[in-house]
């Protein structure tokens, strides 16, 4: 768990890398994300005060973008394409697979911290699907059979970051 | 005659073109998103490996998407150019001995004609690209898109020497008129009478934007150019900047797009370096920068007046358009907006001219299109053809038809707002109006092929929640509505419909289109109309007869094993969930339908096609 003093000195170096204008504001957010995985309240108050803005619009905008998360996420993220070709090849089935094998819905944590599970409206490599992407990397073409030893090889190995 | 400013950009070019002359030998690898996926990065590796170990010295250029994604990864051996494709790093030696060294083709690797089973040897012979006409696509293949020179090599950069020295943006505009190019991002608008509109509009300073925020499922072709040949975009709106008069642009990219967002930010800072962007551009006293924002997982944010609100750091919702974005776009100031693909059409009409771009296509509708075509089709990817080119041609010829054989049914366009188009439209020519005349749009320009295994009801209940789930929530009508039709819809789906839902659905169309603000709403009914309008049997035996002809929908299907193809392998067993199906082994199982849950596993693990769905 990151220090809520250290969250305040990140916080206010991102939003001056950024110039404070408020035009930089989903920027600073998503620099924000970046550095702690999720947006931690300690962070946007931190914003807000420093870009001089109330913190209903911080709140506006990382509540509006769905490529932010106002919860902590797991190590691991697991996105799954939801986007057409996905979706006519089978992405709800491979999602309900990954559901019952994580025991987590969209939007949860796995109660260890070691996954995050998520849906994605197209990551735009459809020749692929149905896809799904576990940080930065890509497997497509997934099968409901190679979800648990995917799994276990992230659980034993680690993943790509 | 003023002095030719880019006469240092043809320098290069020159020396350039020694380097990459006809005989040279070089290979060009695939290294757009899908073929990462695949691996063609370690293939990269492996083949430069291997060409240092047999001590040769040839370039493995690491290319933008050639667009056959099916396929990938590809390999082109230069100066034969043989086209190598589903290349594995164990293929790597041979090929750098045999065919790198000694110009030998490893048939093995050849694309096989899926008719003649003839081997074919390069790109233009495979059916996938023979039709094609990839005049804006078509250079992904032969450039490193994180180098310039790459791009000045193939007349990079040309068209804008050409606006600046020969042109005045007056000049411009009028060229880009006389050419006939319509916005590529959906809408189709005339792209010459909107830069026209900003040139005249009042109030300084002006913008010009690239939207990259491609948001419509299904489609790619925007993120293959910013990964592909990036400089193509930039040349078009530098262009674009010099026509309007603008001095600020910006590429507003989605965030799930890292490479692109990479590819773009390298383009920029090396046309800055080459004296391309910044301050008097090429010597004249045209001065334009561009700048990288990216989007934050909006759909809305695809919508002008929405992209201008997140660019200025808002949540990203549409407003009124009683004055146009030409007269007020971002920070209230004139500006154009453009799609990628839009802005990467200009180079070629600056240089070719606006007579050559306005021959090609239909009477309406001119150049060229980049469509995804993906779905259930056997060769899926990246495709570029002349308007009016028909779905027959595009799924058939160069889709080579439906996977596994199975029965077309619907091809999907527009995205979330367009719709499907049936069987006994297949001959349509594709263009903006013919689309639009038979319910759906021209989009970005995804195509979803769909087989009798794809259920329509499911088709626009999948987009509607898609759509109430991105709905901004500013308009009733759009926030409500949409959510009232997709419960309609999930119900039946889930055997739950009713008499006269398919009429309620259609009037609640109507009030959606017309009350809501943005094209986000205004459309978003187009699935469900669409799908009632060639579909509606479809609609009805989910409603009376609760079935689900195509086998999607859970709640009305039920699972059985053919006991004549069954072997009793035990595979089923193995893999189901819920222990619903059981059997002894080498004797046909069977499925318990109250503890099975219809998740398919045993279908997708089943060899032989044993798994009957009702």
């Amino acid at each position: 768990m990151t220090k809520a003093s250290d969250i305040v000195v990140k916080t206010k170096q991102i939003v001056k890398k950024h110039g404070g204008d408020k035009s930089s504001l989903i920027a600073v957010l998503q620099d924000i994300q970046e550095a702690f995985n999720y947006l931690p309240k300690q962070a946007l108050t931190t914003a807000a005060k420093t870009m001089n803005m109330p913190l209903s619009r911080v709140y506006e905008a990382a509540t509006f973008y769905t490529a932010f998360s106002l919860k902590p996420r797991g190590e691991n993220v697991v996105r799954i394409c939801k986007g057409t070709a996905c979706h006519v090849r089978g992405a709800s089935a491979l999602q309900d697979k990954f559901e019952r094998t994580l025991g987590i819905k969209p939007g949860e944590m796995t109660p260890d911290g070691k996954f995050s599970l998520e849906t994605v409206n197209c990551v735009g490599a459809c020749a692929l699907g149905p896809i799904v992407v576990i940080n930065t990397e890509y497997h497509g073409q997934m099968t409901m059979n190679k979800v648990d030893k995917l799994i276990g090889k992230i659980n034993e190995e680690g993943a790509q970051r | 005659m003023k002095e030719i400013p880019n006469i240092q950009a043809r320098q290069v070019q020159d020396d350039l073109r020694i380097n990459y002359g006809p005989n040279k030998k070089f290979i060009t690898i695939c290294a757009g998103t899908g073929c990462r996926a695949y691996g063609s990065l370690k293939v990269k590796e492996a083949l430069e490996a291997e060409i240092k170990k047999q001590n040769m010295n040839v370039e493995v250029l690491a290319t933008g998407c050639f667009g056959f994604c099916e396929k990938g990864p590809m390999v082109v051996v230069h100066p034969h150019k043989y086209f190598y494709h589903q290349v594995k790093v164990e293929d790597v030696p041979e090929i750098v001995s045999k065919t790198v060294a000694n110009g030998e083709v490893i048939s093995r690797l050849l694309y096989r004609h899926p008719d003649t089973k003839k081997t074919l040897f390069r790109e233009e012979d495979l059916p996938f690209y023979k039709k094609q006409l990839r005049v804006v696509f078509g250079s992904n293949g032969m450039i490193d898109p994180t180098r310039i020179e790459d791009y000045l090599a193939i007349d990079g950069y040309q068209a804008l020497g050409k606006a600046l020295s020969e042109m005045t943006p007056e000049g411009v505009i009028s060229e880009v008129k006389k050419a006939g190019l319509r916005g590529r991002g959906g809408g189709g608008f005339p792209t010459g009478v909107k830069w026209e509109g900003v040139r005249r509009a009042h109030g300084e300073p002006k913008y010009v934007i690239a939207n990259g925020d491609e948001g419509d499922p299904g489609a790619y072709m925007d993120r293959s150019l910013m990964e592909g040949n990036p400089h193509s975009v930039i040349e078009g709106m530098i262009i674009g900047a010099y026509a309007v008069g603008a001095q600020d642009g910006y590429i507003y990219v989605r965030n799930e797009y890292p490479l692109a967002v990479m590819h773009l930010t390298m383009a920029i800072a090396a046309a800055r370096e080459a004296g391309i962007l910044g301050k008097n551009i090429l010597g004249t006293d045209f001065s334009f920068d561009i700048h990288i924002k990216k989007g934050a997982g909006a759909f809305v944010c695809g919508e002008s007046s929405a992209l201008f609100a997140s660019i200025e750091g808002r949540a990203g919702e549409p407003r009124a358009k009683y004055v146009h974005a030409v007269e007020k776009g971002l920070w209230d100031k004139p500006t154009v907006l453009n799609n990628v693909e839009t802005w990467a059409n200009v180079p070629l009409i600056i240089n070719r001219g606006a007579d050559w771009y306005a021959s090609i296509g239909t009477e309406k509708s001119k150049g060229t299109k980049i469509f995804s075509l993906v779905g259930k089709i056997k060769n899926t990817g990246l495709i570029e053809v002349p308007m009016g080119t028909t779905l027959y041609e595009i799924i058939y010829d160069m889709g080579g038809g439906i996977s596994n054989d199975r029965k077309f049914k619907a091809v999907q366009t527009g995205g979330p707002s367009g719709g499907c188009i049936p069987e006994s439209l297949l001959d349509l020519p594709v263009d903006f109006d013919k689309l639009h005349e038979v319910g759906s749009m021209m989009g970005s320009g995804g195509m979803i092929v769909m087989d009798d295994r794809s259920c329509m009801v499911d088709v626009a209940r999948y987009f509607l929640a898609f759509l109430q789930e991105e709905s901004c929530g500013k308009c009733v009508p759009c926030r409500e509505g949409i959510r009232r039709m997709s419960d309609i819809l999930e119900d039946i789906c889930a055997g739950k419909g009713k008499e006269g839902d398919i009429d309620l659905l259609e009037n609640m169309s109507q009030a959606i289109i017309d009350g809501s603000l943005c094209a986000l709403g205004g459309s978003a009914p187009n699935p469900v109309l669409s799908t009632i309008k060639y579909f509606r049997e479809e609609y009805d035996a989910h409603i009376k007869d609760h079935r689900c002809p195509a086998g999607v929908c859970k709640a009305l299907i039920t699972y059985t094993i053919d006991p004549e193809k069954c072997t009793g392998c035990g595979l089923c067993i193995k893999v189901c969930p819920t222990q619903a199906t059981s059997g002894e082994k080498k004797k046909p199982h069977t499925i318990d339908n109250d503890k099975c849950i219809r998740c398919g596993a045993c279908i997708e693990s089943c060899k032989f096609d044993a798994i009957n769905v009702e």
